[in-house]
């Protein structure tokens, strides 16, 4: 199989207890196209009617779309439908990058010039507002990064460890959660993995993005897929002087490939979360949040 | 006067602003010196004294919210100035100009197409790394390509006598604004002295300041309308944002005063939406705007960054010149200044070493003990450290930090301060103090123009080698002499008053200064409601032979009303305590109490002295009544206390405030609180079914506060159809409800006619039918006792109608007035 085809439905739900009177939202809910992925179709809907809406990309080159609201309203709606291609990437040998150390030293700044792509991996080198550098991270990975060893394999072997030394619980911790933390108690969900990762990496001088996304996931046998019984996604992409960008998921001990669905990428979750906004009013509320990834037979 | 120089020590390492290496005192210095020979100690320490009390009035003339024993440092100025002669002057500010446009062509290119970056003139890692490299701000673009409208750099003069920089100021510098204070009092201690001299005036400084914000503002034919951004009144300038603003001419707003509609900034003001074309901005760049930058900040105006980037308002600095704030950065600016000037860069920074580059690395750690060591990036937790102070194992352990993360830290070489002299009042003498300039740029429409003058900083004592306002110390004038005589008014200070100045109303009186009027009058009335009813429970609870009954009804009165928590939430005795002091429960009189402080805060220049210390007083006592085991005799005590001391405040906002806009707001807040507590009151109390109960009407009285007019009128015992009559009826009883809802209307209809409103017809109908309902029908019932209970639940219900009436009104005000959104237009839920 060289493709697969889906059919995503992402519907954010606020309830809030009390009237909003004014409101901008950004929202990162359209797939970016990237080399491994197609977007047949993309459909924003939001209720209540924003008065305003601007759609152009970010920084990091993701679609953004900007709400804003300038009447009261009791809750707001925001459904993405999307059909996504995702075609198979190069196949990669993991032991033909360079030594995880190179990498560090190309990355340093050294008084010559820098090619594009260098300067591009520049961006994902240093702290963001959810990923702190410290020795501890350094200190957490270093079996994981013995001199000389290919810098795909490096991570690879980081990738397990976290997936092997963590539990996965949705109860543990929330976005605010430090990372020490996380790494302390051996817990949390998909994002702080991501982020967990990307503090290990960038901390040893590498640089390493985050990515927003969606994952296929397999209901149970003999059970129907459930319909808003899917989530959000996250895992990293590192990068390496030789292959370029490597995606790692952390939280499934995979290689992303055709189950992997990319929305957006960015320094950490702050620079690419579906939907954040300022409010004034509104009481306290949460979402909730319904994703469905369907795969599809064929294009649609 | 004796030799003043008699015990002047003359160290021989640095450089002397008023001595040269001889011992003689310098040309320009000579005029100076001779009239301070002429002076008697008496006369000197006279002038000094001066100074002090005139920076002290100011202090209270421009911020009213100093505390007099609180954390507010008076500003120290020193009697004598630092002298720079002209032509010493013109190579400062030739170099201090360059250094400007320098660094405004590295934010148009890091924000821009990063060919510093790719070219390797610049490292990445002092660019991205910095917390103050604000992605999202990449590719906008600033009217004008401006990105600096005001530069501060820091300069030291080195033994040699050349100045070097050893700081760049390009967030959003401060400092300019003591320049001008430090000038307006100094020039007149010596004012023959400060003619003679030909010192340079500040005044052009501030009015090209003006010029170029008015000229890039993207006013689209309007006159431009310029606010001064600030943190707000905790910041430790604000002061000094205050005596700009004023002296600008520039309403001093807070980020809540701004708001953003169809990407345009709006300064909220009472009469509605006023365009701001541009923001003169004391707040970091990185707490601007929670939607796209820091999302913890409150400070900030959401959708602002939107606004820039569609072009449609101008912000001074440009959102992301925080980044240039680094000591890694001007190691490399001799190398950029060739690129993108084609010149040598005049101004020479102090020594430093990046360690980002490995060899650099190496080298800085062989020589640590000669060295101080800084952070590279603002955010990070690192204070400064001198090699020399440190033993071998602190070496090999900062050795260690510093190879961790080689790019998060700079070695510099030491600075050597000039010194300068300081009149020293107790030992009635000149005494030599290391001294660093604060040196001010402003963008012009024809590149840089610089200060003529600057904040001379003064160390705080002796032997000290490190320069800063925060950690003590005083400040300077600085004196640029010039050839010949300078002609050109000076600043704005000395204007007289006319009669075209006179101002009666703030145009641009902002919302949030009447929202917190409104909610001090909200929260002083619902303090004093709720003290009213937490006294009436008390003092029941405490008196055992009282009627039980009348506990019991007032108990479920405050249950009704949301004050005294729910019966199964603990013992009598703890759900008392909750309600008065509970931490935890919402509308605890504590909480209220806080609340009302902190308005009361944000309101402070509109109270008397008095009346704030009464609530400080108020606050702090009932922070330290004890939560968990009070003594109720003290908690009554307590409660009447607070209760008098409220009334002083009522009664001062009744006499002695000015009855502006912010005033009406004010009355009208309270008049809303009070008609939904009484009325909420009074209709709980109906449907307690305890209304012919004689102690309970007693206490419903005296939750009107109108018992002694009870008594005065009918000699008896509480009776249901005279107090219904006095707490319902009486239009002369200002505890009633006719007499609050007529007020509020009232008022709200001077309102509309000011503010074109819409007629309050819900208020107006409820009014009528009030007015005309007949307390005889409870004299004479249909049917009986039956009959009785129908009326009661009717006027129960109608009273409950005239509070969530009230509460609508409440919200609709602060839509219209507060908010700015149009609740005619409520999107309803599909």
């Amino acid at each position: 199989m060289t493709s697969a085809h889906y059919q995503i439905l992402h519907d954010t739900h606020y309830r809030y207890s009390a009237p909003v009177s004014l409101a901008q939202q950004l929202a990162h809910l359209w797939p970016r196209d990237c080399a491994w992925q197609r977007c047949h179709l993309r459909q924003l809907e939001v209720g209540p009617q924003p008065c305003q809406r601007r759609d152009a990309l970010d920084v990091h080159g993701n679609p953004l779309t900007r709400l804003v609201f300038e009447r009261p309203h009791d809750e707001l709606k925001v459904s993405a439908r999307l059909q996504v291609e995702v075609l198979a990437r190069v196949a990669l040998t993991l032991e033909n990058s360079p030594p995880w150390e190179r990498a560090c030293a190309l990355l340093t700044y050294s008084g010559q010039p820098l090619p594009a792509p260098l300067l591009e991996a520049a961006r994902f080198r240093f702290e963001s507002p959810y990923v702190r550098l410290k020795q501890a991270f350094v200190d957490y990975a270093e079996d994981c990064f013995p001199a000389g060893r290919p810098l795909l394999l490096a991570v690879r072997a980081l990738m397990q460890k976290i997936f092997t030394e963590f539990t996965f619980d949705a109860a543990a911790t929330q976005v605010a959660t430090p990372l020490l933390q996380v790494l302390e108690e051996r817990r949390g969900v998909c994002q702080d993995f991501a982020h967990l990762m990307l503090a290990c990496l960038r901390s040893r001088g590498l640089s390493a993005r985050y990515v927003s996304g969606y994952l296929l996931t397999q209901p149970p046998p003999g059970q129907p897929r459930l319909i808003g019984a899917d989530a959000s996604h996250a895992w990293i992409s590192v990068y390496c002087p030789r292959q370029g960008w490597v995606d790692f998921d952390p939280t499934n001990n995979v290689l992303p490939a055709l189950e992997h669905i990319t929305l957006a990428w960015g320094r950490d979750f702050a620079d690419v979360s579906p939907l954040r906004g300022v409010i004034l009013g509104g009481g306290s509320h949460d979402p909730e949040v319904e994703v469905t990834v369907l795969p599809l037979a064929a294009p649609v | 006067m004796p030799d003043l120089l008699a015990d002047y020590p003359l160290p021989e390492a640095a450089y002397h602003e008023l001595l040269d290496a001889q011992g003689q005192v310098r040309p320009h210095w000579r005029r100076l010196f001779a009239q301070l020979q002429r002076s008697s100690t008496a006369q000197l320490n006279q002038r000094q004294a001066l100074l002090a009390r005139q920076i002290q009035e100011n202090g209270v003339t421009y911020n009213v919210y100093a505390d007099p024993e609180g954390a507010d440092r008076p500003w120290e100025l020193d009697l004598l100035p630092n002298l720079i002669p002209a032509h010493e002057w013109q190579q400062i500010a030739a170099g201090v100009a360059q250094r400007a446009s320098l660094l405004n062509a590295v934010l148009a290119d890091v924000y821009g197409p990063q060919q510093l970056l790719a070219d390797g003139l610049l490292p990445p890692e002092l660019v991205f790394g910095h917390n103050n490299y604000l992605w999202p701000c990449q590719g906008v673009q600033p009217p004008g390509g401006t990105y600096l409208h005001l530069y501060a750099v820091d300069l030291a003069r080195a033994p040699d006598g050349r100045w070097w920089v050893t700081a760049d100021r390009t967030q959003a510098p401060s400092g300019a604004g003591y320049a001008l204070e430090n000038r307006q009092i100094l020039s007149r201690a010596f004012p023959d002295l400060y003619r003679d001299l030909g010192v340079q005036h500040l005044a052009g400084f501030f009015r090209t300041l003006q010029d170029t914000l008015a000229r890039q503002a993207p006013a689209d034919g309007e006159p431009p309308l310029v606010v001064l951004l600030t943190p707000g009144r905790f910041n430790e300038s604000y002061f000094e944002h205050l005596y700009l603003a004023r002296q600008l001419g520039y309403p001093l707003v807070e980020g809540s005063d701004l708001t953003v509609r169809d990407a345009t900034v709006y300064l909220k003001t009472l009469a509605g939406l006023r365009r701001v074309h541009a923001v003169l901005r004391r707040l970091d760049d990185d707490f601007c705007d929670p939607l796209e930058l820091r999302t913890d900040s409150a400070l900030g105006v959401p959708g602002l960054l939107e606004a820039v980037r569609q072009g449609r308002v101008l912000v001074a600095n440009a959102l992301g010149s925080g980044v240039l704030e680094s000591p890694g950065l001007p190691g490399f600016l001799p190398a950029i200044a060739e690129k993108l000037l084609g010149t040598p860069l005049l101004l020479p920074s102090i020594a430093s070493w990046w360690c980002g580059e490995p060899p650099v690395l190496e080298a800085a750690l062989k020589k640590l003990p000669e060295l101080l060591i800084r952070p590279t990036f603002p955010s990070q937790s690192f204070t400064p450290v001198f090699g020399r102070d440190l033993d071998a194992a602190q070496r090999e352990a900062l050795s260690e930090r510093l190879r961790a993360r080689p790019y998060a830290y700079v070695a510099q070489a030491l600075a050597q301060l000039s010194q300068a002299p300081v009149w020293q009042a107790d030992e009635a003498s000149l005494q030599p103090r290391a001294i660093g300039m604060r040196v001010f740029a402003v963008a012009s429409a024809d590149g840089y123009r610089v200060m003529p003058g600057g904040l001379t900083r003064v160390a705080a004592d002796a032997d000290a080698e490190v320069v800063s306002m925060q950690r003590g110390g005083a400040s300077k004038d600085t004196w640029v002499l010039s050839e010949r005589q300078v002609s050109g008014e000076p600043w704005q200070w000395l204007r007289p008053l006319g009669v075209a100045d006179l101002v009666r109303s703030d145009p641009f009186l902002p919302s949030r200064m009447v929202e917190n009027l409104f909610w001090f009058g909200r929260y002083s009335e619902r303090c004093e409601d709720s003290a009213r009813l937490l006294r009436i429970m008390l003092a029941r609870y405490v008196d055992d032979d009282d009627d039980p009954q009348a506990l019991q009804t007032a108990l479920v009165l405050g249950e009704r009303l949301g004050l005294l928590p729910e019966a199964d939430s603990g013992e009598l005795d703890e759900r008392l305590l909750e309600a008065l002091l509970g931490e935890e429960w919402p509308a605890s009189l504590r909480a209220n109490l806080q609340r009302l402080q902190w308005t009361a805060g944000s309101v402070r220049g509109k109270l008397s002295q008095a009346n704030w210390q009464a609530l400080v007083e108020l606050q702090r006592e009932a922070q330290e009544l004890d939560a968990e085991h009070g003594d109720f005799g003290d908690l009554l005590d307590f409660l009447n206390r607070l209760l008098m001391s409220l009334a002083a405040l009522s009664g001062f906002a009744l006499d002695d405030m000015t009855r502006d806009d912010g005033w009406r707001f004010l009355m009208i807040g309270r008049c809303i609180e009070r008609l939904q507590f009484i009325c909420d009151s009074v209709a709980g109390f109906l449907r307690s079914g305890a209304a012919q109960d004689q102690s309970a009407l007693e206490w419903l009285l005296e939750l009107g506060n109108s018992s002694i007019t009870y008594r005065t009128r009918y000699l008896a015992s509480a009776q249901l159809i005279p107090v219904l009559d006095l707490l319902l009826l009486d239009e002369q009883n200002p505890h009633s409800v006719l007499f609050q809802l007529r007020t509020l209307l009232r008022s709200l209809q001077r309102l509309g006619e000011r503010f074109e409103l819409p007629e309050e017809q819900a208020l107006a109908t409820l009014e009528q039918q009030l007015s005309a309902f007949q307390l005889s029908s409870l004299e004479n019932p249909l049917f009986g006792s039956e009959g009785v209970d129908a009326v009661l639940d009717g006027l129960a219900e109608r009273l409950e109608a005239i509070a969530q009436a009230a509460s609508e009104t409440s919200d609709r005000l602060g839509l219209r007035f507060f908010v700015h959104v149009d609740a005619s237009q409520r999107t309803q839920s599909s």
